[in-house]
Protein backbone atom coordinates (compact mmCIF):
# COMPACT_ATOMS: atom_id res chain seq x y z
CA UNK A 1 0.00 0.00 0.00
CA UNK A 2 1.43 3.30 -0.69
CA UNK A 3 1.67 5.81 1.88
CA UNK A 4 -1.86 7.99 2.60
CA UNK A 5 -2.97 10.02 5.44
CA UNK A 6 -5.46 8.77 7.32
CA UNK A 7 -8.95 11.23 8.78
CA UNK A 8 -11.64 10.80 11.47
CA UNK A 9 -13.98 13.34 11.10
CA UNK A 10 -16.93 13.86 13.61
CA UNK A 11 -19.25 14.91 11.22
CA UNK A 12 -20.76 15.08 7.93
CA UNK A 13 -19.97 18.48 7.23
CA UNK A 14 -15.92 17.87 8.33
CA UNK A 15 -15.68 15.05 6.19
CA UNK A 16 -16.92 17.39 2.80
CA UNK A 17 -14.66 19.77 3.69
CA UNK A 18 -11.69 17.89 4.45
CA UNK A 19 -12.29 15.82 1.21
CA UNK A 20 -12.20 19.34 -0.65
CA UNK A 21 -9.18 20.24 0.99
CA UNK A 22 -7.22 17.15 -0.13
CA UNK A 23 -5.35 16.63 -3.71
CA UNK A 24 -6.92 13.06 -4.25
CA UNK A 25 -8.51 12.24 -1.58
CA UNK A 26 -11.08 9.17 -1.15
CA UNK A 27 -14.05 8.01 1.74
CA UNK A 28 -13.63 5.23 3.79
CA UNK A 29 -16.55 3.54 5.27
CA UNK A 30 -16.33 -0.46 6.08
CA UNK A 31 -12.48 -0.48 3.72
CA UNK A 32 -13.90 -4.27 2.28
CA UNK A 33 -13.37 -3.25 -1.00
CA UNK A 34 -11.01 0.01 -0.74
CA UNK A 35 -8.53 -1.29 1.39
CA UNK A 36 -7.90 -4.61 -0.89
CA UNK A 37 -7.93 -2.25 -3.86
CA UNK A 38 -5.09 -0.42 -1.80
CA UNK A 39 -3.16 -3.45 -0.80
CA UNK A 40 -2.93 -4.23 -4.50
CA UNK A 41 -2.01 -0.67 -5.14
CA UNK A 42 -4.68 0.14 -7.52
CA UNK A 43 -5.62 2.86 -5.68
CA UNK A 44 -3.46 5.27 -3.68
CA UNK A 45 -5.34 7.80 -2.45
CA UNK A 46 -3.65 10.44 -0.67
CA UNK A 47 -5.89 11.10 2.14
CA UNK A 48 -8.85 8.85 3.58
CA UNK A 49 -11.34 10.34 5.37
CA UNK A 50 -13.18 7.51 7.50
CA UNK A 51 -16.69 8.02 7.57
CA UNK A 52 -17.24 4.91 9.64
CA UNK A 53 -17.74 6.30 12.98
CA UNK A 54 -20.13 9.46 12.02
CA UNK A 55 -23.36 9.23 13.65
CA UNK A 56 -25.00 11.14 10.70
CA UNK A 57 -24.97 8.02 8.52
CA UNK A 58 -26.17 5.46 11.18
CA UNK A 59 -29.19 3.85 11.55
CA UNK A 60 -32.75 1.70 10.18
CA UNK A 61 -36.28 3.77 10.06
CA UNK A 62 -39.65 1.71 9.14
CA UNK A 63 -42.54 3.44 7.90
CA UNK A 64 -45.68 1.80 7.00
CA UNK A 65 -44.13 2.60 3.12
CA UNK A 66 -40.40 2.50 2.70
CA UNK A 67 -37.36 1.23 5.40
CA UNK A 68 -34.86 3.86 5.24
CA UNK A 69 -31.15 2.59 6.18
CA UNK A 70 -28.40 4.95 7.12
CA UNK A 71 -25.00 4.76 4.33
CA UNK A 72 -22.81 3.88 7.32
CA UNK A 73 -24.90 0.65 8.30
CA UNK A 74 -23.29 -2.47 8.27
CA UNK A 75 -24.02 -5.82 6.22
CA UNK A 76 -24.34 -7.67 9.74
CA UNK A 77 -26.58 -4.73 11.09
CA UNK A 78 -29.24 -5.04 8.30
CA UNK A 79 -29.06 -8.57 7.94
CA UNK A 80 -30.16 -9.31 11.53
CA UNK A 81 -32.33 -6.18 12.12
CA UNK A 82 -35.78 -7.67 13.05
CA UNK A 83 -37.09 -4.30 11.52
CA UNK A 84 -35.93 -5.12 8.05
CA UNK A 85 -36.78 -8.83 7.81
CA UNK A 86 -40.47 -7.93 9.25
CA UNK A 87 -41.00 -5.02 6.34
CA UNK A 88 -38.74 -6.40 3.39
CA UNK A 89 -37.39 -9.71 4.34
CA UNK A 90 -35.57 -9.97 0.66
CA UNK A 91 -33.55 -7.43 2.01
CA UNK A 92 -32.24 -8.76 4.87
CA UNK A 93 -31.76 -11.86 3.10
CA UNK A 94 -29.47 -10.02 0.74
CA UNK A 95 -27.97 -8.56 3.33
CA UNK A 96 -27.01 -11.96 4.74
CA UNK A 97 -25.64 -13.49 1.18
CA UNK A 98 -22.74 -10.56 1.01
CA UNK A 99 -19.17 -12.34 1.72
CA UNK A 100 -18.97 -13.82 4.77
CA UNK A 101 -19.36 -12.85 8.39
CA UNK A 102 -16.29 -10.70 9.04
CA UNK A 103 -16.77 -8.75 5.45
CA UNK A 104 -20.65 -8.04 6.91
CA UNK A 105 -19.47 -6.60 10.31
CA UNK A 106 -17.50 -4.12 8.73
CA UNK A 107 -18.54 -3.44 4.89
CA UNK A 108 -21.47 -1.36 4.38
CA UNK A 109 -24.44 0.16 2.32
CA UNK A 110 -23.00 3.30 1.29
CA UNK A 111 -19.95 1.86 0.23
CA UNK A 112 -21.58 -1.15 -1.79
CA UNK A 113 -23.53 1.73 -3.82
CA UNK A 114 -20.54 3.84 -4.37
CA UNK A 115 -18.78 1.53 -5.66
CA UNK A 116 -21.29 -0.09 -7.95
CA UNK A 117 -19.46 -3.41 -8.44
CA UNK A 118 -21.47 -5.01 -11.74
CA UNK A 119 -21.29 -8.53 -9.30
CA UNK A 120 -22.25 -6.86 -5.88
CA UNK A 121 -25.76 -7.64 -4.08
CA UNK A 122 -26.81 -4.00 -2.92
CA UNK A 123 -27.56 -2.29 -6.19
CA UNK A 124 -30.01 -5.20 -7.53
CA UNK A 125 -32.15 -4.22 -4.16
CA UNK A 126 -32.07 -0.59 -5.08
CA UNK A 127 -32.93 -1.32 -8.71
CA UNK A 128 -35.37 -3.97 -7.92
CA UNK A 129 -37.54 -1.90 -5.65
CA UNK A 130 -36.78 1.65 -6.79
CA UNK A 131 -34.69 3.22 -4.03
CA UNK A 132 -33.73 6.26 -3.77
CA UNK A 133 -30.40 6.81 -2.56
CA UNK A 134 -30.19 10.08 -0.83
CA UNK A 135 -26.91 12.33 -0.51
CA UNK A 136 -25.24 15.43 0.97
CA UNK A 137 -26.08 17.27 -2.25
CA UNK A 138 -29.62 15.48 -3.42
CA UNK A 139 -31.90 12.47 -3.81
CA UNK A 140 -30.92 9.88 -7.02
CA UNK A 141 -33.75 7.78 -8.21
CA UNK A 142 -32.40 4.55 -8.85
CA UNK A 143 -33.28 4.46 -12.43
CA UNK A 144 -30.36 7.55 -12.54
CA UNK A 145 -27.73 6.40 -9.63
CA UNK A 146 -26.50 3.13 -11.54
CA UNK A 147 -24.72 4.22 -14.37
CA UNK A 148 -22.76 1.45 -16.05
CA UNK A 149 -19.58 -1.16 -14.13
CA UNK A 150 -18.44 0.98 -11.24
CA UNK A 151 -19.71 4.15 -12.49
CA UNK A 152 -22.60 5.84 -10.56
CA UNK A 153 -23.94 9.50 -10.26
CA UNK A 154 -22.12 10.58 -7.88
CA UNK A 155 -20.21 13.47 -7.93
CA UNK A 156 -16.28 14.42 -6.60
CA UNK A 157 -16.55 14.33 -3.12
CA UNK A 158 -20.75 13.96 -2.17
CA UNK A 159 -21.13 11.25 0.09
CA UNK A 160 -24.19 8.83 0.36
CA UNK A 161 -26.45 9.04 3.86
CA UNK A 162 -29.26 7.12 3.24
CA UNK A 163 -31.70 4.54 1.17
CA UNK A 164 -34.89 4.68 1.06
CA UNK A 165 -36.62 1.10 0.07
CA UNK A 166 -39.94 1.25 -0.51
CA UNK A 167 -42.03 -1.78 0.59
CA UNK A 168 -43.01 -3.92 -1.43
CA UNK A 169 -45.97 -6.75 -1.43
CA UNK A 170 -43.60 -9.02 -2.28
CA UNK A 171 -40.04 -9.78 -2.99
CA UNK A 172 -37.16 -12.74 -3.08
CA UNK A 173 -33.74 -12.31 -3.95
CA UNK A 174 -32.00 -15.51 -5.27
CA UNK A 175 -28.13 -15.44 -5.75
CA UNK A 176 -25.81 -17.82 -7.44
CA UNK A 177 -22.83 -17.10 -5.87
CA UNK A 178 -19.45 -17.84 -6.96
CA UNK A 179 -17.87 -20.49 -4.56
CA UNK A 180 -14.53 -18.57 -4.16
CA UNK A 181 -15.27 -15.02 -3.96
CA UNK A 182 -19.04 -15.42 -3.09
CA UNK A 183 -19.62 -12.47 -4.82
CA UNK A 184 -23.17 -12.99 -7.77
CA UNK A 185 -22.13 -14.65 -11.06
CA UNK A 186 -25.97 -13.93 -11.40
CA UNK A 187 -28.50 -12.54 -8.97
CA UNK A 188 -31.80 -11.39 -9.29
CA UNK A 189 -33.94 -8.96 -6.91
CA UNK A 190 -37.58 -9.70 -7.94
CA UNK A 191 -40.61 -7.84 -6.51
CA UNK A 192 -44.38 -6.74 -6.50
CA UNK A 193 -44.42 -3.43 -5.52
CA UNK A 194 -48.08 -2.60 -3.59
CA UNK A 195 -49.65 -1.14 -6.74
CA UNK A 196 -48.94 -4.29 -8.46
CA UNK A 197 -46.49 -3.32 -10.49
CA UNK A 198 -43.24 -5.80 -11.54
CA UNK A 199 -39.56 -4.78 -11.25
CA UNK A 200 -37.18 -7.35 -11.55
CA UNK A 201 -33.40 -6.64 -11.49
CA UNK A 202 -30.39 -8.65 -12.06
CA UNK A 203 -26.55 -8.34 -10.87
CA UNK A 204 -23.75 -10.35 -11.52
CA UNK A 205 -24.74 -10.99 -15.27
CA UNK A 206 -24.47 -7.18 -16.89
CA UNK A 207 -22.10 -6.17 -19.05
CA UNK A 208 -23.18 -2.68 -18.47
CA UNK A 209 -24.03 -3.61 -14.46
CA UNK A 210 -27.33 -4.42 -12.85
CA UNK A 211 -30.48 -3.72 -15.41
CA UNK A 212 -33.93 -4.60 -15.05
CA UNK A 213 -35.15 -7.65 -17.12
CA UNK A 214 -37.60 -6.01 -19.05
CA UNK A 215 -38.96 -9.19 -20.47
CA UNK A 216 -39.07 -11.00 -17.26
CA UNK A 217 -41.33 -8.20 -16.18
CA UNK A 218 -43.42 -7.99 -18.85
CA UNK A 219 -44.13 -11.55 -18.74
CA UNK A 220 -44.72 -12.04 -14.90
CA UNK A 221 -47.23 -8.54 -15.10
CA UNK A 222 -49.48 -11.27 -17.10
CA UNK A 223 -48.90 -14.09 -14.84
CA UNK A 224 -46.73 -13.73 -11.79
CA UNK A 225 -45.52 -17.06 -11.23
CA UNK A 226 -42.54 -19.10 -12.29
CA UNK A 227 -44.50 -20.68 -14.91
CA UNK A 228 -44.90 -17.68 -16.34
CA UNK A 229 -40.83 -17.20 -17.57
CA UNK A 230 -40.99 -20.78 -19.11
CA UNK A 231 -40.53 -19.67 -22.30
CA UNK A 232 -38.61 -16.44 -21.58
CA UNK A 233 -35.09 -16.24 -22.57
CA UNK A 234 -32.35 -13.73 -22.44
CA UNK A 235 -30.45 -12.23 -25.10
CA UNK A 236 -26.70 -13.34 -24.20
CA UNK A 237 -25.42 -9.92 -26.01
CA UNK A 238 -25.66 -7.68 -22.67
CA UNK A 239 -24.36 -10.36 -20.81
CA UNK A 240 -20.82 -10.39 -19.24
CA UNK A 241 -18.33 -13.41 -20.29
CA UNK A 242 -15.03 -14.52 -17.75
CA UNK A 243 -13.65 -17.94 -16.89
CA UNK A 244 -16.67 -18.33 -14.32
CA UNK A 245 -19.42 -18.09 -16.86
CA UNK A 246 -20.03 -17.43 -20.82
CA UNK A 247 -22.89 -15.17 -21.58
CA UNK A 248 -25.20 -18.01 -22.81
CA UNK A 249 -24.45 -19.58 -19.59
CA UNK A 250 -25.06 -15.95 -17.90
CA UNK A 251 -28.10 -15.01 -19.92
CA UNK A 252 -29.87 -18.77 -18.60
CA UNK A 253 -29.20 -18.48 -14.87
CA UNK A 254 -30.97 -14.92 -15.25
CA UNK A 255 -34.21 -16.60 -16.40
CA UNK A 256 -32.95 -19.18 -13.63
CA UNK A 257 -32.74 -17.31 -10.83
CA UNK A 258 -35.77 -15.11 -11.94
CA UNK A 259 -38.03 -17.94 -11.57
CA UNK A 260 -36.75 -18.96 -8.16
CA UNK A 261 -36.77 -15.36 -7.08
CA UNK A 262 -40.35 -15.43 -7.97
CA UNK A 263 -40.97 -19.09 -6.57
CA UNK A 264 -39.77 -17.82 -3.34
CA UNK A 265 -42.57 -14.83 -3.23
CA UNK A 266 -45.26 -17.68 -1.87
CA UNK A 267 -43.12 -18.58 0.88
CA UNK B 1 1.64 9.38 11.58
CA UNK B 2 -1.30 7.73 13.42
CA UNK B 3 -0.93 7.46 17.39
CA UNK B 4 -3.08 4.56 18.13
CA UNK B 5 -4.47 3.22 21.67
CA UNK B 6 -6.07 -0.03 21.85
CA UNK B 7 -6.96 -2.71 24.79
CA UNK B 8 -5.59 -6.03 23.62
CA UNK B 9 -6.25 -9.18 24.81
CA UNK B 10 -6.65 -6.70 28.05
CA UNK B 11 -4.05 -5.01 28.15
CA UNK B 12 -4.19 -1.61 27.40
CA UNK B 13 -0.91 -0.99 24.42
CA UNK B 14 0.13 2.39 22.47
CA UNK B 15 2.00 2.46 19.15
CA UNK B 16 2.63 5.02 16.80
CA UNK B 17 2.61 3.82 13.48
CA UNK B 18 2.26 4.76 9.67
CA UNK B 19 -1.05 6.00 8.64
CA UNK B 20 -1.12 3.35 6.14
CA UNK B 21 0.11 0.43 8.58
CA UNK B 22 -2.76 -2.71 8.76
CA UNK B 23 -4.20 -3.84 12.19
CA UNK B 24 -2.43 -7.01 11.56
CA UNK B 25 1.26 -5.43 11.09
CA UNK B 26 0.56 -3.68 14.65
CA UNK B 27 -0.36 -6.80 16.16
CA UNK B 28 2.52 -8.67 14.82
CA UNK B 29 5.39 -6.54 13.86
CA UNK B 30 5.24 -4.02 17.08
CA UNK B 31 2.96 -5.53 19.52
CA UNK B 32 4.83 -9.56 18.76
CA UNK B 33 1.65 -11.02 18.49
CA UNK B 34 2.10 -13.34 15.94
CA UNK B 35 -0.09 -15.87 16.33
CA UNK B 36 -2.62 -14.27 13.81
CA UNK B 37 -1.59 -14.99 10.46
CA UNK B 38 -1.37 -13.47 7.33
CA UNK B 39 -2.27 -16.03 4.27
CA UNK B 40 -3.10 -13.79 1.09
CA UNK B 41 -3.27 -10.05 -0.28
CA UNK B 42 -6.72 -10.48 -1.09
CA UNK B 43 -8.99 -10.36 1.98
CA UNK B 44 -10.02 -13.90 1.15
CA UNK B 45 -8.41 -16.33 3.06
CA UNK B 46 -9.19 -15.39 6.77
CA UNK B 47 -6.43 -16.56 8.82
CA UNK B 48 -6.09 -12.79 10.03
CA UNK B 49 -9.53 -12.57 11.75
CA UNK B 50 -9.45 -11.16 15.23
CA UNK B 51 -12.24 -10.07 17.12
CA UNK B 52 -12.77 -5.99 16.76
CA UNK B 53 -14.62 -4.83 19.89
CA UNK B 54 -16.64 -8.38 19.68
CA UNK B 55 -17.06 -9.26 16.42
CA UNK B 56 -15.20 -11.05 13.74
CA UNK B 57 -13.25 -8.56 11.32
CA UNK B 58 -10.47 -9.67 8.90
CA UNK B 59 -7.46 -7.97 10.49
CA UNK B 60 -5.72 -7.71 7.09
CA UNK B 61 -8.44 -5.58 6.05
CA UNK B 62 -8.52 -2.38 8.48
CA UNK B 63 -5.76 -0.16 9.45
CA UNK B 64 -4.21 0.60 12.89
CA UNK B 65 -5.80 3.86 12.72
CA UNK B 66 -9.32 2.83 12.45
CA UNK B 67 -9.04 0.87 15.38
CA UNK B 68 -7.64 3.68 17.79
CA UNK B 69 -9.92 2.89 21.15
CA UNK B 70 -11.24 -0.19 20.47
CA UNK B 71 -10.80 -3.89 22.54
CA UNK B 72 -8.98 -5.69 20.14
CA UNK B 73 -8.46 -10.03 21.10
CA UNK B 74 -6.38 -12.20 19.64
CA UNK B 75 -5.96 -16.06 19.30
CA UNK B 76 -3.27 -15.71 22.33
CA UNK B 77 -6.07 -14.01 24.47
CA UNK B 78 -8.74 -17.13 24.04
CA UNK B 79 -6.51 -19.52 26.90
CA UNK B 80 -6.72 -18.56 30.65
CA UNK B 81 -2.98 -19.45 31.48
CA UNK B 82 -3.13 -22.98 30.67
CA UNK B 83 -6.54 -23.99 30.10
CA UNK B 84 -7.21 -23.53 26.49
CA UNK B 85 -10.30 -22.32 25.55
CA UNK B 86 -13.17 -24.91 25.15
CA UNK B 87 -13.21 -24.10 21.18
CA UNK B 88 -9.38 -24.73 20.71
CA UNK B 89 -9.47 -27.70 23.12
CA UNK B 90 -12.12 -28.90 20.70
CA UNK B 91 -9.28 -28.61 17.55
CA UNK B 92 -7.10 -30.57 19.68
CA UNK B 93 -9.48 -33.13 20.38
CA UNK B 94 -11.31 -33.72 17.06
CA UNK B 95 -7.97 -33.13 15.11
CA UNK B 96 -9.15 -30.27 13.31
CA UNK B 97 -5.78 -28.91 12.34
CA UNK B 98 -2.79 -30.30 10.25
CA UNK B 99 -0.24 -27.54 9.26
CA UNK B 100 -1.98 -25.34 11.74
CA UNK B 101 -1.84 -22.19 9.35
CA UNK B 102 -5.57 -21.64 9.34
CA UNK B 103 -6.48 -22.22 12.74
CA UNK B 104 -6.03 -18.75 14.28
CA UNK B 105 -8.50 -17.87 12.16
CA UNK B 106 -10.73 -20.93 12.38
CA UNK B 107 -10.62 -20.23 16.37
CA UNK B 108 -11.20 -16.71 15.97
CA UNK B 109 -14.52 -17.14 13.86
CA UNK B 110 -15.73 -19.90 15.41
CA UNK B 111 -15.35 -18.54 18.72
CA UNK B 112 -17.23 -15.56 17.29
CA UNK B 113 -20.15 -17.97 15.59
CA UNK B 114 -21.02 -19.42 18.54
CA UNK B 115 -20.93 -16.23 20.70
CA UNK B 116 -23.45 -14.36 17.99
CA UNK B 117 -25.67 -17.50 17.76
CA UNK B 118 -25.40 -19.88 20.96
CA UNK B 119 -24.87 -23.18 20.87
CA UNK B 120 -25.31 -25.89 19.70
CA UNK B 121 -24.32 -25.54 16.06
CA UNK B 122 -25.69 -27.90 13.42
CA UNK B 123 -23.26 -28.45 10.34
CA UNK B 124 -24.94 -26.14 8.29
CA UNK B 125 -24.77 -23.61 10.01
CA UNK B 126 -21.41 -23.33 10.39
CA UNK B 127 -20.19 -24.62 7.13
CA UNK B 128 -21.63 -21.32 6.16
CA UNK B 129 -20.50 -19.03 9.16
CA UNK B 130 -16.86 -20.44 7.68
CA UNK B 131 -17.59 -19.00 4.27
CA UNK B 132 -14.52 -16.24 4.95
CA UNK B 133 -11.62 -19.20 5.79
CA UNK B 134 -9.65 -21.10 3.91
CA UNK B 135 -7.86 -24.30 4.97
CA UNK B 136 -5.84 -26.28 2.24
CA UNK B 137 -5.04 -29.19 4.18
CA UNK B 138 -7.88 -30.73 5.96
CA UNK B 139 -11.09 -30.31 3.56
CA UNK B 140 -12.58 -28.71 6.51
CA UNK B 141 -14.49 -31.80 7.75
CA UNK B 142 -12.66 -32.13 11.64
CA UNK B 143 -13.00 -28.21 11.52
CA UNK B 144 -16.48 -28.48 11.55
CA UNK B 145 -16.69 -31.12 14.10
CA UNK B 146 -14.50 -29.49 16.56
CA UNK B 147 -17.12 -26.61 16.09
CA UNK B 148 -19.73 -28.79 16.45
CA UNK B 149 -18.61 -30.25 19.83
CA UNK B 150 -17.32 -26.65 21.16
CA UNK B 151 -20.59 -25.37 20.53
CA UNK B 152 -22.83 -27.67 22.26
CA UNK B 153 -20.10 -27.94 25.41
CA UNK B 154 -20.43 -24.18 25.11
CA UNK B 155 -24.20 -24.28 25.33
CA UNK B 156 -23.91 -26.66 28.13
CA UNK B 157 -21.71 -24.89 30.63
CA UNK B 158 -23.80 -21.67 29.81
CA UNK B 159 -26.94 -23.19 30.73
CA UNK B 160 -25.26 -24.68 33.73
CA UNK B 161 -24.58 -21.33 34.77
CA UNK B 162 -27.62 -20.06 34.50
C1 LIG C 1 -13.83 -11.38 0.67
C2 LIG C 1 -14.88 -10.39 0.24
C3 LIG C 1 -16.07 -10.85 -0.28
C4 LIG C 1 -17.06 -9.95 -0.69
N1 LIG C 1 -18.21 -10.46 -1.21
C5 LIG C 1 -19.18 -9.61 -1.61
C6 LIG C 1 -20.41 -10.10 -2.12
O1 LIG C 1 -20.66 -11.30 -2.18
N2 LIG C 1 -21.34 -9.20 -2.53
C7 LIG C 1 -21.14 -7.85 -2.43
O2 LIG C 1 -22.01 -7.10 -2.78
N3 LIG C 1 -20.00 -7.36 -1.94
C8 LIG C 1 -19.01 -8.20 -1.52
N4 LIG C 1 -17.86 -7.68 -1.01
C9 LIG C 1 -17.69 -6.22 -0.92
C10 LIG C 1 -18.32 -5.68 0.36
O3 LIG C 1 -19.72 -5.76 0.29
C11 LIG C 1 -17.91 -4.24 0.64
O4 LIG C 1 -18.25 -4.02 1.96
C12 LIG C 1 -18.60 -3.16 -0.15
O5 LIG C 1 -18.51 -3.39 -1.52
C13 LIG C 1 -17.95 -1.81 0.11
O6 LIG C 1 -18.40 -1.30 1.32
P1 LIG C 1 -17.39 -0.69 2.37
O7 LIG C 1 -18.22 -0.05 3.41
O8 LIG C 1 -16.44 -1.71 2.79
O9 LIG C 1 -16.70 0.49 1.54
P2 LIG C 1 -15.19 0.94 1.34
O10 LIG C 1 -14.35 -0.16 0.88
O11 LIG C 1 -14.75 1.68 2.55
O12 LIG C 1 -15.41 1.99 0.17
C14 LIG C 1 -15.75 1.59 -1.15
C15 LIG C 1 -15.93 2.83 -2.03
O13 LIG C 1 -17.10 3.55 -1.65
C16 LIG C 1 -16.79 4.89 -1.29
N5 LIG C 1 -17.73 5.23 -0.21
C17 LIG C 1 -17.90 4.53 0.95
N6 LIG C 1 -18.93 5.04 1.66
C18 LIG C 1 -19.42 6.08 0.93
C19 LIG C 1 -20.50 7.00 1.14
N7 LIG C 1 -21.30 6.95 2.23
N8 LIG C 1 -20.72 7.94 0.19
C20 LIG C 1 -19.93 7.99 -0.93
N9 LIG C 1 -18.91 7.16 -1.17
C21 LIG C 1 -18.66 6.20 -0.25
C22 LIG C 1 -15.33 4.87 -0.93
O14 LIG C 1 -14.72 6.12 -1.12
C23 LIG C 1 -14.78 3.83 -1.89
O15 LIG C 1 -14.56 4.41 -3.14
C24 LIG C 1 -16.85 -8.54 -0.57
C25 LIG C 1 -15.65 -8.08 -0.03
C26 LIG C 1 -14.67 -8.97 0.38
C27 LIG C 1 -13.39 -8.45 0.97
S1 LIG D 1 -4.77 -12.44 5.45
FE1 LIG D 1 -6.16 -13.41 4.10
S2 LIG D 1 -8.03 -12.48 4.69
FE2 LIG D 1 -6.61 -11.45 5.93
S1 LIG E 1 -4.59 -26.76 8.63
FE1 LIG E 1 -3.26 -26.14 7.04
S2 LIG E 1 -4.38 -24.52 6.15
FE2 LIG E 1 -5.79 -25.31 7.53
Amino acid sequence: MYETTYHRPSTLAEAASLFSGASEARFLAGGQTLLPTMKQRLAAPTDLIDLSRLAELKGIEVTADAVTIGAGTTHATVATSAEVARAIPALAKLAGLVGDPAVRHLGTLGGSLANNDPAADYPAAVLGLGATVHTTKRSIAAEEYFQGLFTTALEEGEIITRVSFPIPARADYQKFRHPASRYALTAVFAAQMKDGSIRVAVTGAGSDGVFRAEAIEAALAANPTPSALDGVSIDPAGMLADIHGSAAYRANLVTVMAKRAVGGWAG
Amino acid sequence: MAKVSLTVNGKALTAEVEDRTLLVQLLRDVFGLTGTHVGCDTSQCGACVIHLDGRAVKSCTLLAAQADGAAVTTIEGLAVGDELHPVQAAFREHHGLQCGFCTPGMIMSAVDMINRLGGPLDEETIRHELEGNICRCTGYHNIVKAIEAASAQMAGLSQAAE
